[in-house]
């Protein structure tokens, strides 16, 4: 117990570097994420058969198979398969992991995209339509918020997923909070053979997943004032 | 001379012909009920003249204005057909008011989109939101609801829900209001609201065309019904031409299920 106390600050502010990673790459995601899987939401649902069917293979093949398996693809191809490593050093590691992440989670937001633009009823459009409105009306100042109503609680689960899921970025040595927490096991900065700081972490993704139900949580609330 | 002259529509969804040769004609002030069995046509008709569905042939016209014709290419399209839509208002039976706008705000919202294409919107802003707010009220306290302006579709039963549905049609003063079955989602005592409004509609001299199964309303509104199976029209007349001088077989068969109950 007391040398847990002696290790503490070294191992917090590694954690909390790791963590920052973690955040980062959190973020990006969702923001490249968030608009890209409209664009892919809007492509599987276009009426020009080639460009639906080509979109509808790649959200298959993402949501098949294992992000992580996606990770070591796009991290590894280019510099053992091309040999032409593009991802250099740890920023290159978190471009690569970003790029990875943004596809993976474009293609889930996708398919939830798409269940909110289908689940409003043709009748709203109609209506709209009766009273003279522009289809981009009828888009921005009917449809739009009864989407963000419909997809609003499965975009939090997935958010929240998102929140763990990025400690698989470890597996491409990002050097996130997994990876800070794993390097006491193997050695670092004086200290070794230590696992407490690995399992600690859990604590790090507990109080950020917790943080996240909650913004959410007020979100739908917010949504809640229609039906 | 006529408000609206509807020639030789007929539509077709892919090998079904949905309607065939429809054509009538009516005056301003005047009602017309649309009677007939489910998949006669009516509902079809109503959306052909609201432009949700265009007719593979026969021509349009309101006010003499042809607004639809089937041989003039340039007659339907999209943009066209946008300002053409305003001729006509249209209550569905499932309501479709929007959610997240109060009734108010159901009323007022076509209004306040359409105002910010005159070319004075910039200058008038405030005049204009105030006049359309104060139109809307009026509409609303018309409608018997005055004391739900500010409620929400979910807060409202299915009788007041629909009336909101004929304010916010009537926001945008059409020629000729349609009503596609406004009563079937409702229950009897919320159907007797609703069609109160509609009669002290028609004694304002509104036109309108009510696609109904309330024989017995149609019977009381409209100064003409038209009776319609498999797509055409069988029978037009006075309501005491249809209801009490029948000529067709059909008509008279269609018409006992409502009175023997």
């Amino acid at each position: 117990m007391e040398l847990i106390m002696e290790q503490m600050p070294i191992v917090i502010r590694s954690l909390n570097s790791g963590f920052l990673q973690t955040l980062k790459l959190f973020f990006v995601t969702l923001v490249g994420a968030v608009p890209l899987g409209l664009v892919i939401a809007f492509g599987s649902m276009s009426r020009f058969k080639p460009l639906s069917w080509l979109t509808n293979i790649i959200v298959w093949i993402i949501r098949g198979t294992p992000l992580m398996i996606q990770l070591m693809i796009i991290f590894y191809f280019p510099g053992l398969v091309l040999h032409n490593q593009i991802w250099k050093g740890n920023a290159g590691r978190f471009v690569a992991a970003s790029v990875a992440f943004i596809i993976n989670y474009a293609c889930y937001f996708s398919v939830i995209y798409r269940g909110g633009i289908q689940g409003v009823p043709v009748g709203q459009e109609e209506a709209g339509l009766v009273l003279g409105m522009t289809r981009r009306q009828i888009f921005f100042k009917v449809k739009l918020l009864q989407m963000i109503k419909r997809i609003v609680p499965p975009m939090s689960n997935e958010v929240i997923t998102l929140v763990k899921d990025t400690s698989l970025a470890t597996t491409i040595a990002l050097q996130e909070i997994i990876w800070a927490g794993e390097s006491f096991m193997k050695g670092s900065q004086g200290i070794s053979g230590a696992i407490w700081p690995l399992f600690f972490t859990a604590f790090y993704y507990l109080v950020f997943s917790g943080v996240m139900t909650v913004l959410l949580g007020r979100l739908e609330r917010k949504l809640e004032y229609f039906r | 001379m006529a408000i609206l002259e509807v020639e030789h529509i007929s539509k077709n969804f892919e090998n079904t012909e949905v309607l065939k040769d429809i054509g009538f004609s009516l005056e301003k002030g005047e009602v017309l009920s649309i009677i007939g069995s489910s998949g006669s046509g009516k509902t079809t008709f109503l959306r052909c003249l609201n432009f949700l569905e265009q007719p593979d042939t026969g021509v349009i016209r309101v006010n003499g204005e042809v607004l639809f014709d089937a041989d003039a290419p340039q007659t339907r399209q999209e943009t066209e057909i946008r300002k053409k839509r305003l001729h006509f208002g249209l209550v569905f039976q499932s309501f479709n008011l929007f959610p997240q706008y109060t009734a108010l705000g159901n009323v007022m919202l076509a209004r306040e989109l359409l105002a910010k294409e005159q070319p004075d919107y910039k200058a008038r802003k405030k005049e204009i939101h105030q006049e359309i707010e104060e139109e809307a009220k009026a509409l609303l306290v018309q409608m018997g609801l005055a004391d739900r302006m500010g409620n929400y579709p979910h807060q409202l039963s299915g009788g007041q829900c629909q009336r909101v549905a004929i304010a916010r049609a009537l926001a945008l003063k059409p020629d000729i209001l349609c009503f596609d079955e406004p009563t079937s989602a409702l229950d009897p005592e919320l159907t007797g609201e609703v069609l109160k409004v509609i009669k002290e509609l028609a004694d304002k001299k509104t036109t309108m065309i009510i696609v109904t199964h309330e024989m017995a309303f149609a019977h009381d509104v409209a100064s003409k019904v038209i009776f319609m199976d498999e797509g055409r029209i069988l029978e037009q007349g006075t309501p005491e031409e249809i209801f009490e001088h029948t000529r067709e077989e059909r008509t008279r068969q269609f018409l006992s299920r409502y009175t023997n109950g």
